[in-house]
């Protein structure tokens, strides 16, 4: 690893997002580490290493890894952090800077999609109004418009991706 | 007693047992829900890529709140939190505010601080209470024991949430449980996180999380565990044959929410509470309440 690969801006970036700021007070204790249940399950996925490396300005390395997609958003870390870090927010001004320079995985790009179409998530259409009529609950409505004007996107043509999970 | 309902983009579809059951339990407990077809997604699913989008469509939610001037209150878990979160961060970055009040000026939509934003089952217990909901029951169950999952975002961030549950030793679900007269299981692995937020990007990573608690439940026995959020239910209803799978076992821990156990002792029948559309059936609840 040579040190022009480093970028000692990048913690600075990172704190300037919502939520980043936390990071300029961890002082690297790894209790966040040893609770984080993902952590648990896959060693090589380490809040405070990911802390690290933003500090150190390896920020191609942070940006590009799989692994800063594998955070459950349990808000374990945050709740035994000695220093408020708040690691959740932190990873997830990460993730917004990731997004932006195209390592969100494929699934980001349909979920505002979908949003622009049917303004929820999941498309509800008369087969779950006449199911929920059935149940003796009122329908559910689409207004996507108010979606579309926040998001700056309109519909795309035919038909959207598939749901996500 | 009054409250906005917020259905969320899941449980009006894919969990009509629960949103049934909930609204049936507020009626007898003289809990009005008020519904608004405006209402529809947190913002939840963007904030991993794009906070900022995600915080303007929280506050187009709060802003619809506040114009009925009702308290705010979600099935799902992840909108609960998700909607605390936006409601805190804007109430104390006016800054962040200002941004988000120029994106909702063209729909006509102005959000301002003070939308109190819950969970119904916190409802429930800090409003109507559990005296007067003890008081409405009809039927005891006492035979039953039922394993509660809190989940995370019904706890966490609990700067945020406020209470009452300590994340550490939470009560509430077992509190209100308990009113129907049955026993509460706190098992070692209460306070796992389901997995739930990584299943998109990992299907193995979020079957080991889920897993080793529906492994533990198993072995219990319990009469069902009880969930109250649409998300926790994907990984341990919907995910429950394919991680046993994976895992070389088999599970049969029965899965229901919440709503469901305080309407039976509330006298509801298990169709009005929505039961025909558990798939991970309480057969043993069910066989005692065959009308
Ligand atoms: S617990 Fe907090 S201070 Fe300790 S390493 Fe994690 S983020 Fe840093
Ligand atoms: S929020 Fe993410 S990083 Fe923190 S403990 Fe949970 S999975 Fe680990
Ligand atoms: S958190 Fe999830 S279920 Fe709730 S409204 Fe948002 S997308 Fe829908």
């Amino acid at each position: 690893m040579r040190l022009n690969d480093c970028d000692p801006g990048f913690k600075h970036e990172v704190a300037a997002e919502p939520g980043g700021a936390g990071i300029r007070a961890c002082f690297a204790c790894a209790a966040c580490s040893a609770r984080c249940p993902v952590g648990a399950n896959r060693p090589a996925y380490d809040p405070r290493r990911i802390i690290r490396l933003t500090l150190l300005g390896r920020r191609e390395e942070v940006l590009a890894s799989p692994l800063i997609w594998l955070c459950s958003s349990c808000y374990s870390c945050g709740e035994v952090c000695p220093q408020q870090v708040r690691f959740t927010e932190v990873l997830t001004a990460i993730k917004n800077i990731a997004a932006r320079e195209g390592h969100a995985p494929p699934s980001a790009k349909i979920t505002a999609e979908l949003l622009a179409k049917q303004g929820r998530l999941l498309e509800v259409t008369d087969f779950e109004n006449d199911k929920r009529s059935g149940l003796g609950l009122p329908p559910v409505q689409q207004r996507p418009e108010d979606f579309q004007a926040i998001l700056g996107l309109k519909p795309s043509e035919g038909e959207a991706g598939e749901e996500p999970r | 007693m009054k409250a906005l309902l917020f259905l969320g983009c899941t449980v009006p579809v894919r969990n009509l047992n629960y949103e049934l059951s909930a609204r049936k339990v507020c009626e007898v407990l003289g809990v009005e829900l008020v519904d608004d077809q405006s209402l529809a997604c947190c913002g939840y699913p963007l904030k991993g890529t794009d906070q900022a989008h995600a915080l303007t469509i929280a506050a187009r939610a709060l802003a619809q709140a506040r114009a009925h001037g009702l308290p705010l209150v979600a099935l799902c878990s992840a909108c609960a939190g998700t909607l605390a979160e936006a409601e805190h961060h804007l109430a104390h970055h006016p800054e962040a505010a200002k941004r988000v009040n120029a994106e909702l000026a063209p729909l006509g939509l102005e959000y301002a601080p003070g939308v109190r934003v819950t969970h119904l089952v916190r409802y429930l217990l800090e409003d109507v209470g559990l005296e007067a909901i003890r008081a409405k029951m009809t039927r005891d169950l006492s035979e039953f024991t039922f394993a509660p999952h809190y989940g995370c975002h019904y706890l966490k961030p609990a700067e945020i949430i406020g209470g009452p549950d300590d994340p550490e030793a939470p009560t509430s679900m077992g509190e209100l449980i308990e009113a129907t007269g049955a026993k509460v299981d706190n098992y070692p692995r209460l306070k796992d996180c389901c997995g739930g937020g990584v299943l998109g990007a990992d299907e193995d990573l979020a079957g080991s999380l889920a897993g080793a608690k529906l492994a533990e439940l198993n072995a219990r026995e319990v009469t069902a565990m009880v969930l109250v959020c649409p998300f926790c239910n994907v990984m341990y209803e919907g995910q429950q044959k394919a991680i046993a799978k994976r895992m070389e076992t088999k599970f049969k821990v029965p899965v229901v929410y919440l709503t469901q156990v305080l309407g039976l002792g509330l006298g509801l029948t298990p169709d009005e509470l929505g039961f025909k559309l558990n798939r991970a059936k309480p057969k043993a609840l069910l066989a005692a309440f065959k009308s």
